[in-house]
């Protein structure tokens, strides 16, 4: 991800991409989704673009941009670490797992360490119920994280 | 011949390391100059012996299982291509208890075959379903659906064959089959062990759907959680289109139906049908009013069949065995099998599909063994964060949609989550208030507003700030939220948090705040 994009650089590549799937019918969710993939985060100039393009209003555009938890405003860390905090694996544990990753990274959950390494984000489920607690490190999934794997982990992304 | 060995490329056995053993089977096959082959299925379900390794022999498939990547050398070292004794010999993986005793109708070929191989998918029985509906007019479609009493497997147990009779009605130049596989209940991962190990078999059911509805366009709104399920899905419906089973010609018929995934961006109340539409369409996921049905004005105010994907991938079996074969199954007016997955804090974790009628007992302490921890159940949470805690004193219950529902619970997606006697159901309630707070669409006030409201109630309470009054108080709000709100997240919120402090009120009325002495 390339912090230093200038203006007239995200309008051109984000044009690229809107052009590409502006046909599809409902294009706006994939659209942000390819947004993302390119940036690391939806930046707020894009919007106007998207806007323009799918002929809709900014409003509309930021609306839908926050309205899921998934699109960022700004970009994440190097890596992204998500803690899955449903009631399954809450029932092994996984409040003690999010309280040990706290406390190893320094950050709550939404925050990036300050070396900008790891972001930490909490899941409402990976699908991995029956071997939790569970975790996804970028797109990698581990299972039955106890507090030994989940510092292999924080380790690994660390590096 | 050549040996096959199958490692599941499932997400959960990945997250148990499946990757790790496949790659040292394949070098440990290099290294020693065999004549074997890895082949990547999905999984059998049975997550507490993933990676579950199998070797296919010339008579059957031999299990192994849970294997490491350390443990490929000793495996090889003892035989295992033969299917040789060794430590994590499970013997024929069709003989393991939790397997046999299943009845595997729309799970058949999960784990069995390679999930993006074709030739496996028809030798298989698949597409025969497919090739039956083809053969039969729109209305008889329907009406055997309809027969099977086939019920909606996403929660709320609607017959499908009614809604497809609804659209198959509706007229309209463009209609849609939409499949639900917004799978974000806690406990649930049947949506995702079908599109990862077995995608051809939500195909096949979306293309039926569209033949006899009329509808000759589908997509598949999968979360943005299974990446996995995604790439799968992904390539399967690229490979169908490729072999002429999707396209303008349906295997050569005058039927054309095309589909495409789509991808949520993490919002669980996009689950819900209404809301999810919206999202398809590229809005904020919020729930919409109904009526009007989706049935009649769904995606782009177009005739749209939503369905989940399970409720799809049940209906090449009935069209290929019939609906009298598939009503043969079950209980009262919960017809089939339904594939249950029982997670959480369970010995004998895993996917199993049976008739329904089980009672939540055999499935927690029988077949799932009790808890892993060892110690004693507490409670299991039916239907996900939706869902109601159910206590020991109610385990005769049968799963069954009517059964669940006189119980004040509902069986949802069919996930169960297992406590242990660890687990404090204050906060489980607490939970429930704070998950529908952070999840709300934020459409209708009970939901928006009574979900924070419910929180700190809730923690009023474990302060024992007033704790009658507040009890009273979290009920009369449960009430409010039950019965003003515009879809189940909201309307549902209250069965987990009722169920927590009817069944255990115990962890309602905390030890009396001792106040510190000055």
């Amino acid at each position: 991800m390339n912090m230093r994009i200038s203006a007239g650089e995200f309008t051109e590549r984000s044009l690229q991409i809107i052009r590409d799937l502006k046909h599809l019918e409902g294009p706006m969710l994939p659209i942000l989704h390819a947004i993302q993939a390119e940036f690391g985060y939806v930046p707020e100039e894009v919007k106007p673009v998207i806007a323009s393009e799918l002929n809709l209003s900014r409003a509309e555009v930021h609306g839908v941009v926050t309205f899921y938890h998934e699109f960022r405003d700004h970009p994440a860390g190097r890596h992204v670490l998500k803690l899955c905090r449903a009631e399954a694996c809450q029932s092994m544990g996984s409040d003690r797992i999010a309280d040990r990753a706290r406390q190893l990274l320094g950050i709550d959950f939404h925050q990036t360490t300050l070396d900008g390494a790891v972001t930490l984000e909490a899941v409402y489920c990976l699908g991995l119920c029956a071997c939790a607690p569970a975790a996804m490190l970028d797109g990698e999934v581990f299972g039955r994280v106890d507090e030994h794997c989940l510092g292999d982990i924080v380790a690994e992304a660390r590096r | 011949m050549t040996v096959t060995i199958f490692v599941p490329r499932d997400a959960a056995a990945l997250a148990l390391g499946a990757e790790k053993v496949a790659r040292a089977i394949a070098q440990e096959i290099a290294a020693r100059g065999l004549d074997a082959k890895v082949v990547r299925n999905g999984s059998r379900g049975m997550f507490w012996l993933e990676p579950l390794v199998e070797v296919r022999t010339e008579h059957e498939r031999i299990a192994y299982g849970p294997v490491k990547a350390g443990d490929v050398k000793g495996l090889f070292d003892a035989g295992f291509l033969e299917g040789a004794e060794h430590a994590l010999h499970l013997g024929p993986t069709k003989d393991i208890p939790f397997l046999r005793q299943q009845t595997r109708l729309t799970f058949s070929r999960c784990g069995v075959t390679d999930p993006l191989s074709l030739d496996d998918y028809r030798q298989y029985q698949g597409l025969k379903g497919l090739e039956n509906a083809i053969a039969m007019t729109q209305a008889q479609i329907v009406a055997q659906v309809t027969d099977s009493g086939l019920r909606g497997r996403g929660g709320a147990g609607f017959p499908t064959g009614i809604k497809w009779k609804t659209v198959m009605d509706a007229a309209g130049p463009q209609k849609y089959i939409v499949c639900n596989a917004d799978e974000g209940d806690s406990a649930t991962f049947a949506d995702r062990m079908i599109m990862e190990g077995d995608p051809f078999v939500l195909i096949e059911g979306m293309i039926i759907a569209g033949i006899a509805t009329g509808a000759t366009k589908g997509y598949v709104y999968t979360r943005s959680e299974y990446p996995h399920a995604i790439a799968t899905m992904t390539e399967a419906v690229e490979i169908a289109r490729a072999a002429g089973i999707l396209g303008a010609s349906v295997m050569g018929s005058a039927h054309a139906f095309d589909m495409e995934i789509r991808s949520g961006a993490g919002a669980y109340v996009c689950g819900e049908e209404t809301s999810l539409l919206n999202s398809l369409e590229g809005k904020r996921g919020i729930v919409r009013a109904k009526p009007p049905l989706p049935a009649l004005q769904g995606f782009l105010g177009r005739p749209t069949v939503v369905n989940n994907v399970i409720s799809l991938a049940s209906v090449p079996v009935i069209m290929d065995r019939g609906a009298e074969f598939y009503k043969n199954f079950g209980m009262g007016r919960s017809r089939g099998t339904i594939p249950i997955q029982i997670a959480g804090n369970v010995k004998y974790g895993g996917l199993y599909e049976t008739a329904f009628g089980l009672s939540l007992g055999e499935i927690v302490d029988h077949i799932g063994g009790g808890t892993a921890t060892g110690r004693p159940v507490r409670a299991v949470q039916v239907g996900g964060p939706l869902g109601a805690y159910f206590p020991r004193a109610l385990f005769d219950t049968p799963f069954d949609y009517e059964a669940f529902a006189a119980k004040d619970g509902l069986i949802g997606h069919a996930g169960i989550t297992v406590f242990d006697d660890s687990a404090d159901m204050l906060k489980q309630a607490r939970f429930a208030m704070e998950f529908c707070a952070i999840e709300s669409c934020g459409k209708c006030t009970p939901c928006r507003i009574g979900s924070t409201r419910g929180v700190e109630t809730a923690d009023k309470i474990a302060q024992g700030i007033e704790p009658e009054k507040n009890k009273a108080l979290l009920a009369d709000l449960c009430n409010t939220m039950k019965f003003g709100s515009l879809c189940a997240l909201g309307g549902f919120t209250p069965y987990p948090v009722m169920s927590a402090m009817n069944h255990f009120p115990e962890d309602f009325s905390p030890a009396p705040l001792i106040e510190a002495a000055e």
